[in-house]
């Protein structure tokens, strides 16, 4: 295997670096009330790690003092972090746009039904897994009764506007493949997404978008023991396509966890992979100036951020042609 | 070589240009052509033909590669095997109409 670094370097890329710092990924910890097949951070029920109270301090803080567009929270379920609501509110007071990526079904779990209305009196953006249309395969990847419950939360999320025609209460979809294989192309697999959710269960939503599945965390595991590792990664590395570098999400992205130190992105993160020596390590140690040109850490996990269309939080990085 | 099908020999494909390599660049420019999007099939809908056409040939490639292209393309094991069915009834249909020529051969043979 050619190393990504090398890769990138014969590519004139050697040394790549950050040209801003527009999102500030939040993790608040590893626990969650799933435990999907795919998860990177292994996340699950019995999961102890939880941002406390002075780190979420930290991230407000900084919020304010640097004024970042974007505040993205993730987990694990972020939701299950008990200072999750003081979290929004605060930077909801602040005025920055915050997204929050859910499970869907956290949001009927006993004490947190009252979550939905809470998002939309803030305007928190959602972007919600759903890794397919249909139960048998939701099922498979993320849990017996996965789906029902996520058709129920979505239900309720459009009912409060989420993912309307016009609202501005923003709902995406996030779909990640059940297996060893790629996700499709984004345009006609939100195509897809939209008539069979309209037509079978009346459910709306306003983007999709489709993320690759790292081989790393449960993924990877799953990937050994099915003897489909080697050929998983080949492919990832044959499919390397230059044209996804330039958009890549470490370069306007820097992800905190729930201790807080700094990572480049959430996948680093599950890996315990900081940032290159030298830079600030922890959220106390915070400078945007210094972050938003910094060095990014290349590792050949990163491969999967770069093959075919490339693949992001936010989805693709490059359309493709179909 | 412990079998006639090796899974890795498909990564091989390429191999068969060494000789007559004018021949194999056109017939893979002609299939990259056929199988490309922009046409009046999307793509999803000309690997799912592609599946079941690999079933009719019997060519543990194709299903390999287009059972993989199929759910890469966003289609689910219902409408796979929908497809292998397709391909199956055209197969058996094509068997059983042939059950005509019998029956002219008969007559013409018998009193």
């Amino acid at each position: 295997m050619v190393p990504f670094a090398r890769r990138l370097e014969t590519l004139g890329y050697s040394g790549l670096r950050a040209v801003e710092v527009s999102t500030l990924q939040v993790n608040l910890g590893w626990r969650c009330n799933q435990a999907c097949k795919h998860c990177h951070l292994q996340a699950g029920p019995d999961r102890p790690e939880q941002m406390a109270l002075p780190t979420i301090e930290e991230v407000i803080r900084l919020a304010e003092r640097f004024s970042l567009p974007v505040v993205d929270l993730t987990g694990g379920a972020p939701e299950l972090n008990p200072h999750f609501e003081y979290l929004v509110d605060r930077l909801h007071h602040l005025g920055g746009h915050i997204r929050c990526r859910s499970n869907l079904t956290v949001l009927l779990e006993p004490g947190k039904e009252h979550l939905p209305e809470f998002f939309s009196e803030r305007g928190v953006e959602l972007i919600c897994s759903l890794p397919y249309y249909q139960e048998e395969m939701v099922d498979r990847v993320r849990g017996p009764g996965t789906f029902r419950k996520c058709l129920e939360a979505l239900n309720r999320l459009n009912r409060l506007g989420y993912g309307l025609e016009g609202s501005d209460l923003e709902l995406h979809l996030m779909y990640n493949p059940g297996g060893a294989f790629f996700p499709p192309p984004q345009g006609p697999l939100e195509d897809l997404f939209r008539r069979e959710l309209a037509q079978r269960f009346g459910i709306n939503f306003h983007r999709l978008y489709s993320l690759l599945n790292m081989p790393i965390g449960r993924f990877r595991e799953y990937l050994r023991r099915s003897s489909n590792y080697d050929s998983y990664m080949g492919k990832l590395m044959a499919s390397f396509n230059p044209a996804t570098v330039s958009g890549l999400m470490c370069r306007s992205l820097i992800s905190v966890s729930w201790d807080g130190c700094l990572f480049d992105c959430d996948f680093h993160q599950a890996l315990n992979l900081p940032l290159i020596p030298g830079l600030p390590q922890t959220i106390g140690e915070f400078d945007l100036p210094t972050l938003a040109t910094r060095p990014i850490r290349l590792e050949d996990h990163c491969y999967g951020c770069t093959a075919g269309s490339g693949s992001s939080c936010g989805g693709r990085i490059v359309s493709s042609k179909q | 070589m412990s079998h006639y099908y090796e899974e890795k020999d498909l990564e091989r494909f390429q191999e068969v240009g060494k000789y007559r390599a004018d021949l194999f660049d056109n017939f893979m420019n002609y299939y990259q052509g056929v199988m490309a999007g922009g046409g009046a099939l999307t793509v999803r809908e000309k690997a799912l033909i592609a599946l079941a056409v690999a079933h009719t040939v019997q060519c543990p490639y194709c299903i390999d590669a287009y059972t993989r292209v199929s759910l890469e393309n966003g289609s689910n094991l219902e409408e796979m095997t929908e497809a292998v069915h397709v391909a199956a009834a055209i197969r058996g249909g094509a068997a059983l109409v042939h059950g005509v020529q019998m029956h002219n051969v008969a007559a013409k043979i018998t009193i």
